[in-house]
């Protein structure tokens, strides 16, 4: 079981005008453009096969952070858990507009799962001032979809996910959560954790001067040690899952194509039939 | 014999196909207790969960589940879990039940995977990653496993012999953490009644080819005359003719149907990594080289304004 969560909430609760400050959350991901694979010798995420990017999704959560921060006055930190070639997302996001970034970085995190990723993000938010959350709902290559639920369950703090509308009012915030038909209107306080979808905005192009000034913009390097974790409980040896064996799937063989002669409809239908399929 | 739960999914008073997906796989990992979460249902499903091989039935019959985003549904089910003291917990892989494993996983301090397509008898797992070009078989190492069913992978069976479908009843006072998000309203945008895009068995889905939104009509007619989900490609979506939440896709909702039609789709990478994994795949489009019909069983070239009211039309006289 976990250890319970011992961070600092300081919140907008009773601080008029105060600043709100918010937290984006991004995991650097291999491009789904590329040929991604796993690595044989550990059957972990083979990092080194395809570039990696800002995981999509994430990016209309930094974008969602920089419209809060536009909208509330405060400031935008990024966080991070991966190696260290994250610098380069990280330069990214600063360059978008982020104002700081935290990267845990430590050869012992490496192949670790959702909920030990989860226990790293809840420890370095214990080392900041925070009142929102703001995550992708989904990261590319796992397509898990749980870290924002774990967080919000390991933090005890309002889970507002799958938003395709955020809004911030005082201390309360709102969302419009997608569904399988529709929205779900869903309420609750900060501090809060959101997790959002892609299409909720239109994430920005980072400008030449926000180039520029992400070069001076603090990023700061946490390992595990630095925050109170034990090495021993992190990485693959201790994770909750294991991949015990994959293999590339072997390609969908092709089926019959017929040119339409005016009776390319009815001869879905047949096939269809023949499979018992209608 | 271990008991296995399963997380019930009913639309009103009927038990959802992937449910069924899932107390067929459990009975292959022990013996199959069923979670009813809500008030008066239990006796009204008992009966297809008992012809399914349900032997316990945990009804938590707590009214505020629908009030309160996704913690309650995990509060009762690390309850019933404590209870039941089960050698492993199934629930289909849709967006929200992934956040209800995810908060019972840290509960339980278990391990959780996801949109598994397969459940081996020793517990681990078959899952089709990166878009389905990789498969992986994985297992939890620790706690009580979490598994996340995909929807589709399994062809639900009764059992041999029914289970008996004993109903206990369990009582969960919620805490207040879990009633920290409140579902204020619902909205649908849905004009039909068709099923969700994720646990559909069929799924009929537009792309580019259509033009315009107003277009997109013919694929919901053959959707309809097939009693199936509606999905479409990137294109589709970024054009604004259809809602986010029908892209299927890499990014947006994998689907795993027994049929799935692609109309007017090209069949980029992005949206196969939503859809290879479909038992059958029917494509429509007019270019001969488009990658859709490389994954295709049965493709037609040709003009999907003529073909796919055709078969539209075809199917609702077979149906007569």
């Amino acid at each position: 079981m976990l250890a319970a969560f011992t961070g600092r909430f300081p919140s907008l609760v009773g601080r008029a005008g105060a600043l709100m400050n918010i937290v984006v959350l991004m995991k650097q991901v291999p491009d789904t453009e590329g040929a991604r694979t796993l690595d044989p010798a550990d059957n972990t995420v083979d990092r080194g096969a395809v570039d990696p990017v800002i995981n999509y999704i994430d990016e209309f959560a930094i974008e969602e952070g920089l419209l809060l921060r536009e909208a509330h006055d405060g400031d935008v930190t990024l966080l991070t858990v991966g190696p260290d070639r994250a610098t380069e997302s990280i330069r990214k996001a600063l360059s978008m507009g982020v104002d700081k970034a935290v990267h845990v970085s430590d050869p012992v995190l490496h192949g670790s799962d959702a909920i030990q990723t989860t226990k790293v993000l809840a420890a370095a938010l214990g080392t900041l001032e925070w009142d929102v959350v703001v995550a992708g709902s989904e990261a590319t290559d796992s397509r898990m979809s749980v870290v924002p639920a774990m967080l919000a369950e390991v933090l005890e703090v309002p889970q507002l996910s799958q938003a395709r509308k955020v809004t911030v009012d005082g201390d309360s915030v709102s969302i419009e959560r997608l569904s399988s038909d529709g929205y779900d209107v869903v309420r609750g306080r900060l501090p809060a954790v959101i997790s959002v979808v892609e299409k909720i905005n239109e994430p920005r192009y980072p400008s030449f001067k926000g180039i520029m000034a992400a070069k001076s913009k603090p990023v700061k390097t946490l390992t595990v040690a630095d925050l109170d974790l034990d090495a021993e409980e992190f990485g693959l040896a201790a994770a909750s899952t294991e991949v015990v064996e994959f293999a590339v799937a072997p390609p969908r063989q092709a089926g019959q194509v017929v040119v339409d002669e005016g009776d390319g409809g009815v001869k879905i239908a047949e096939f269809l039939a023949s499979r018992k399929l209608v | 014999m271990a008991t296995v739960l399963v997380l019930v999914d009913a639309a009103g008073d009927v038990v959802k196909k992937t449910t069924l997906e899932l107390l067929t796989a459990a009975r292959s990992l022990g013996e199959p207790g069923a979670v009813v979460l809500g008030p008066g249902q239990a006796a009204a499903l008992s009966a297809v969960l008992a012809e399914y091989g349900a032997a316990t039935i945990y009804a938590v019959a707590g009214a505020e589940f629908d009030q309160y985003l996704v913690a309650p549904k995990a509060e009762a089910l690390a309850a019933v879990a404590a209870q039941a003291t089960p050698a492993a917990v199934l629930v289909s892989s849709t967006p929200e039940n992934k956040e209800i494993a995810a908060r019972l996983a840290i509960k339980l301090g278990s391990g959780v995977l996801t949109d598994a397509v397969a459940v081996n008898a020793d517990g681990s797992v078959e899952q089709s990653i990166f878009g389905g070009s990789i498969t992986v078989t994985s297992k939890v190492r620790t706690g009580v496993p979490v598994i996340a069913v995909r929807p589709n992978s399994i062809t639900p069976e009764p059992a041999a012999t029914p289970g008996t479908a004993e109903v206990v009843e369990v009582d969960v006072p919620l805490s207040d953490a879990a009633k920290a998000a409140t579902v204020v309203e619902h909205v649908s945008e849905d004009k039909g009644a068709r099923p969700a895009l994720s646990d559909a068995s069929i799924v009929v889905s537009g792309g580019r080819g259509i033009g315009t939104a107003e277009n997109f009509r013919i694929i919901e007619q053959l959707a309809d005359t097939l009693g199936a989900a509606v999905g479409a490609s990137r294109a589709v979506v970024d054009a604004g003719w259809v809602p986010h939440q029908m892209q299927v896709g890499q990014t947006g909702v994998t689907v795993s149907p027994q049929l799935y039609i692609a109309v007017g789709i090209s069949g980029a990478i992005q949206h196969r990594a939503g859809m290879q994994t479909s038992k059958t795949i029917i494509a429509i489009n007019k270019d001969p080289e488009a990658p859709i019909f490389e994954l295709a069983d049965y493709g037609v070239v040709g003009d999907l304004f003529t073909v796919a009211p055709q078969l539209t039309d075809e199917l609702a006289k077979r149906k007569e």
